[in-house]
Parts: C-alpha cells; sequence; structure tokens
C-alpha cells in the first residue's frame, strides 16, 4: 500500500544576513489515506515548514515530497490549507468564500450557491452565509475557513494551528466540531498544534519534533477508539498518552 | 446582513461599534455649525477693526460672488478650471492605477520604474513649469499636463504600496484554492488594494487642486487662478477671495464623494474611520 504523503529526507535550509538555519533537516514521514495526523513540537521545530512543503507552498532545499506518488511542485486543490490567521477574504462574505474555489473550478453559479450552502451547514454557519467575515466571532471564521477548505473536495487538509488564537473553550469546542465534522466527511488530516493535550484528541499518530535543527523525534500511536468525547480527555489512558507526548515535547537529550 | 445579527457575539460588539460612531457624528454636527459661525463672524468682526479696504467683509465677498454668478464670470473661470482638475486628475489617476500595479506585482518594472518616481516625487510639480512651457508651449496642454504629473505621482505611490501590502496569507489561501496568477491579482490583489488607492485618489485630487492656480498664472485666458491673478493687479480682495472660496468649495466637495465612494466599496474593512 503507497502512502498517500511521503516525505522522503526533506530538507528545508535558510540562508538569512545572520547564518543558516536549518527548519528541517532530512525529515522523512509517511501517511496513509484517512489518518488524522497531529505535529506538535516547540517553535522553531519546522512543523509549520513541513506543511507549506506539503501544501507546495515552498519547495525542499534537499529530498522530495510525494503526494499520491508524484512529487509536489505547487498548492493545489487536492491538498486544502487552513490558516492560523482565517486567512479569508475580508470583501466577500461567508458564502462567497466558500464559493472562491468552486468558481475556480469552473462550477456554475447554482452548484457553486448548493455546494457552498452544504458546507456551511456542515460547520454550523448557515444562518450566516451574508455576514461578512468582520461580523464573525474568531471561531465562526475559523469554521467558515474550514467549509471554504472542505468545499473542494481535497483528499488531504492540511491545518496550521488553525485553533492557536481562540480562547480555550471556544478551542475545545473547535475540537469537537472538528472531529464530527471529520468523522461525516472523512479526510486526511495533517494538523500543527503545539497543544499536547489537543494533539493526543485529535489523532490517530502523534508526531513529535524537536527544534534546531528539525527533526521528527517520536511517533507516537494514539490507540484510542473515535468517535472520542469529553468523558475520554479525563481517562488514565488519556492521561498517559498525554504524559508520553509532553515528556516527548519537552525533554532534551 | 439579519442573519448576521442573530446571535453573535462578534456582531453585537460591531453594531454597537458602529452606532456609537454614528452617534459621535450626529452629535458633531452642531459643533461644525457653530464653528463657521464663529469663523465667519471672527472674520467680520477682525475686517471691521482693521479697517483697511484690502480686507473684506463677509458680505463684501458675498455680493462679489453673487455679482460674478450673475454676469457669468465665475461660472465661465470655475468651468475653465474644473474641467483642467478632472481631466488632469482623472488621467493621472488612469494611469496611476495600473503602474502602481505593475510596479507591485512585477519587479522588473518595479525596478526599472520606482527610481524615477521617487526623485520626481521630490521634485514639486511646480518646478517643472518653466520647462513644460518651454517644451508644450503655454497653452492647455501644459497646464492640463502638470496636474496630471502632480497627481500621477500622489496616487502611483499609494496603489504601489497597496499591493505590496497585500496580505501573503491571502495570496497563499488563493493559490491553495487553485488559484494562478492572473486570478490572484483580479480577485485578491485588486480588493485588497482598493483602500489605498482610494487614499491616493484622495492625495491626488489635493494635489491637482494644489497644482491648479500655479498653472494658471502663466497666460490661461481663464480659470480661478486667471481670475485671482488678475483681480490681484486691481486689488480686488473680494474677488481673490470669492476664487479661494470656490477652490475650497469645489475640493472639499469632490474630497467627500470620493470618501463617499470608497466608504461603499471599502465597507468590508474591519476599521473604519
Amino acid at each position: 500500500m503507497t502512502a498517500l504523503i511521503s516525505v522522503q529526507e526533506a530538507s528545508k535550509i535558510y540562508q538569512t544576513s545572520r547564518g543558516t538555519t536549518v527548519s528541517l533537516d532530512r525529515v522523512s514521514l509517511d501517511v496513509e489515506e484517512g489518518e488524522f495526523i497531529t505535529l506538535v513540537g516547540p517553535s522553531g521545530c519546522g512543523k509549520s515548514t513541513m506543511l507549506n512543503l506539503v501544501a507546495g507552498l515552498i519547495t525542499p532545499t534537499s529530498g522530495s515530497v510525494l503526494v499520491r506518488d508524484e512529487v509536489v511542485t505547487g498548492p493545489g486543490p487536492d491538498r486544502g490549507v487552513i490558516f492560523q490567521q482565517y486567512a479569508l477574504f475580508p470583501w466577500l462574505t461567508a458564502q462567497e468564500n466558500v464559493e472562491f474555489g468552486l468558481r475556480l473550478q469552473g462550477l456554475s453559479k447554482r452548484d457553486r450557491a448548493q455546494k457552498a450552502r452544504h458546507y456551511l451547514e456542515l460547520v454550523g454557519l448557515k444562518d450566516f452565509a451574508n455576514a461578512l467575515p468582520k461580523e464573525l466571532s474568531g471561531g465562526m471564521k475559523q469554521r467558515c475557513a474550514i467549509a471554504r477548505a472542505y468545499a473542494v473536495n481535497p483528499s488531504l487538509l492540511l491545518m496550521d494551528e488553525p485553533f492557536g488564537a481562540l480562547d480555550a473553550l471556544t478551542r475545545v469546542q473547535m475540537q469537537e466540531d472538528l472531529l464530527e465534522t471529520w468523522s461525516r466527511d472523512k479526510r486526511t488530516v495533517l494538523f500543527i498544534t503545539h497543544d499536547v493535550d489537543e494533539a493526543v484528541y485529535l489523532a490517530n499518530r502523534v508526531v513529535v519534533m524537536s527544534a534546531r535543527p528539525g527533526r521528527i523525534k517520536e511517533i507516537i500511536d494514539v490507540t484510542l477508539p473515535y468517535p472520542r468525547n469529553e468523558e475520554l480527555r479525563l481517562s488514565p489512558e488519556f492521561a498517559e498518552l498525554r504524559a508520553r507526548v509532553w515528556r516527548g515535547v519537552h525533554h532534551r537529550d | 446582513m439579519s442573519a448576521a445579527s442573530l446571535e453573535a457575539p462578534a456582531t453585537d460588539a460591531a453594531a454597537s461599534k458602529g452606532s456609537r460612531s454614528r452617534q459621535g457624528t450626529r452629535s458633531l454636527v452642531p459643533l461644525y455649525i457653530a464653528t463657521f459661525v464663529i469663523g465667519i463672524g471672527l472674520w467680520a468682526v477682525a475686517g471691521m477693526i482693521a479697517d483697511n479696504p484690502l480686507i473684506p467683509s463677509p458680505l463684501s465677498v458675498v455680493v462679489s460672488g453673487w455679482e460674478s454668478i450673475l454676469d457669468g464670470t465665475l461660472w465661465e473661470h470655475t468651468s475653465a478650471s474644473l474641467l483642467r482638475v478632472l481631466v488632469g486628475f482623472g488621467l493621472g489617476v488612469a494611469l496611476a492605477v495600473p503602474a502602481g500595479f505593475l510596479m507591485g506585482w512585477y519587479w522588473l518594472v518595479r525596478g526599472l520604474v520606482e527610481p524615477w518616481i521617487q526623485f520626481f516625487r521630490t521634485v514639486p510639480p511646480l518646478a517643472l513649469i518653466p520647462l513644460v512651457i518651454v517644451i508644450l508651449g503655454i497653452g492647455e496642454n501644459a497646464r492640463i499636463f502638470v496636474i496630471f504629473l502632480a497627481s500621477f505621482l500622489s496616487c502611483v505611490i499609494a496603489t504601489f504600496q497597496g499591493v505590496k501590502n497585500v496580505d501573503v496569507t491571502l495570496i497563499n489561501a488563493a493559490r491553495v484554492l487553485g488559484a494562478k496568477d492572473l486570478t490572484i491579482f483580479a480577485r485578491v490583489v485588486v480588493p485588497a488594494s482598493t483602500p489605498f488607492i482610494f487614499v491616493g485618489m484622495r492625495t491626488a485630487l489635493g494635489s491637482a487642486w494644489a497644482t491648479l492656480v500655479a498653472s494658471e498664472l502663466v497666460a490661461a485666458p481663464s480659470g480661478l487662478g486667471r481670475m485671482m491673478q488678475a483681480a490681484s493687479q486691481f486689488l480686488d480682495t473680494e474677488t481673490i477671495m470669492v476664487g479661494i472660496l470656490m477652490i475650497g468649495i469645489l475640493g472639499f466637495a469632490m474630497d467627500r464623494l470620493l470618501l463617499l465612494v470608497e466608504r461603499r466599496l471599502t465597507a468590508w474593512q474591519e476599521v473604519r474611520a
């Protein structure tokens, strides 16, 4: 079985005026179809670099990134990206934002509207289709961005600390909602976070990274079954996994 | 909009903020009127105290203005000036917006064009008048060219800044949704830089009016600058004041008009004045 994503010995080196920064150092990772992977690690561990490589927004200095056995050379609608800063187009309504990618796929006006409504409903924003981003709260903006990414039907969702700017309560709610959306409409997810709790709660595999140079330190299988709920967060199994990830993130060797 | 006001906390916050600022503008209007009345009153008093026939009273300026409206001279001069400003400003903006976009989008254009613009920006357009007259003569072309140049230089920089300031995340968001360069330009860069273009247009309008009078000083057959220049030779300060007020009123009205269009086109912005 071939992996959906295959990162092979990828390195990313930045030359700055202050010298050379090795953002990623010969990292390899395979992700199977349908997996929910979280990448966790301290800042500077190259987790965002990794995501941008898979997204095709940057190219590796050496090594390669394959999606379905094809080398990634640029971004494409088969890989949806959800950014921490929402990145909604502020001059478009929620629905027009979701339609943006659909329009590029050449869908008719009616099909676009229908599809956009469907995905807005999926993320619970049905009543806000005509609202501008400035009228939405942070959590609603991010839900709209998720709907926009889902709408173009990517096989892979790349999420770059999507809930990092939200308050703790909204964040937990968004995690629930994301898993709920994901269970109804399964995609492969690569999710970046620096929150250990979040990493364990969402993933079937947690990839722990270390900084300077950015490397994969450990990959931890999360054996907890889906669907997951709040009870699970209080279980001893969860606590144990969280402790393992925590040690992985915070211990230096 | 009605759907948006259901229960979202952000909507409530935005709405209350909006009404607060609306209330603010409403309560300021009496002050605006009061300050005008006081200002004109002070002018009248100053005129009486100075007791100098060369300092016109508000009333004599109104009378002079009314007379020039009746005999058609004010309209003749105003329309001539207005036409120059509109043509010069229109051409300036029409060229500045695409030029600014090209500079912001293509490093090659930027490298070749920006030094010239930065250089000529530091030269006041009026300083070019002697040269322009030699080359283009003392006709209408010379006057419009100077106004055009003033408008263009103000607007091109703002547009260029607008394109440079477009949030990279928005461009990336469009790219990952499958947008290519042309789409990104039309659907992301253009709308995102619209607020900057309007700032540029308003500055350009100011520059256009600022350049107008000087451009009319040299052998213009008509125009507000011409009218004031002629009146100056007869110590006719009333007519000069009429010209100054006319320029002020027209400049202000056009600026407000642009502001109105801007508000309508950029209502999506998070922060509004």
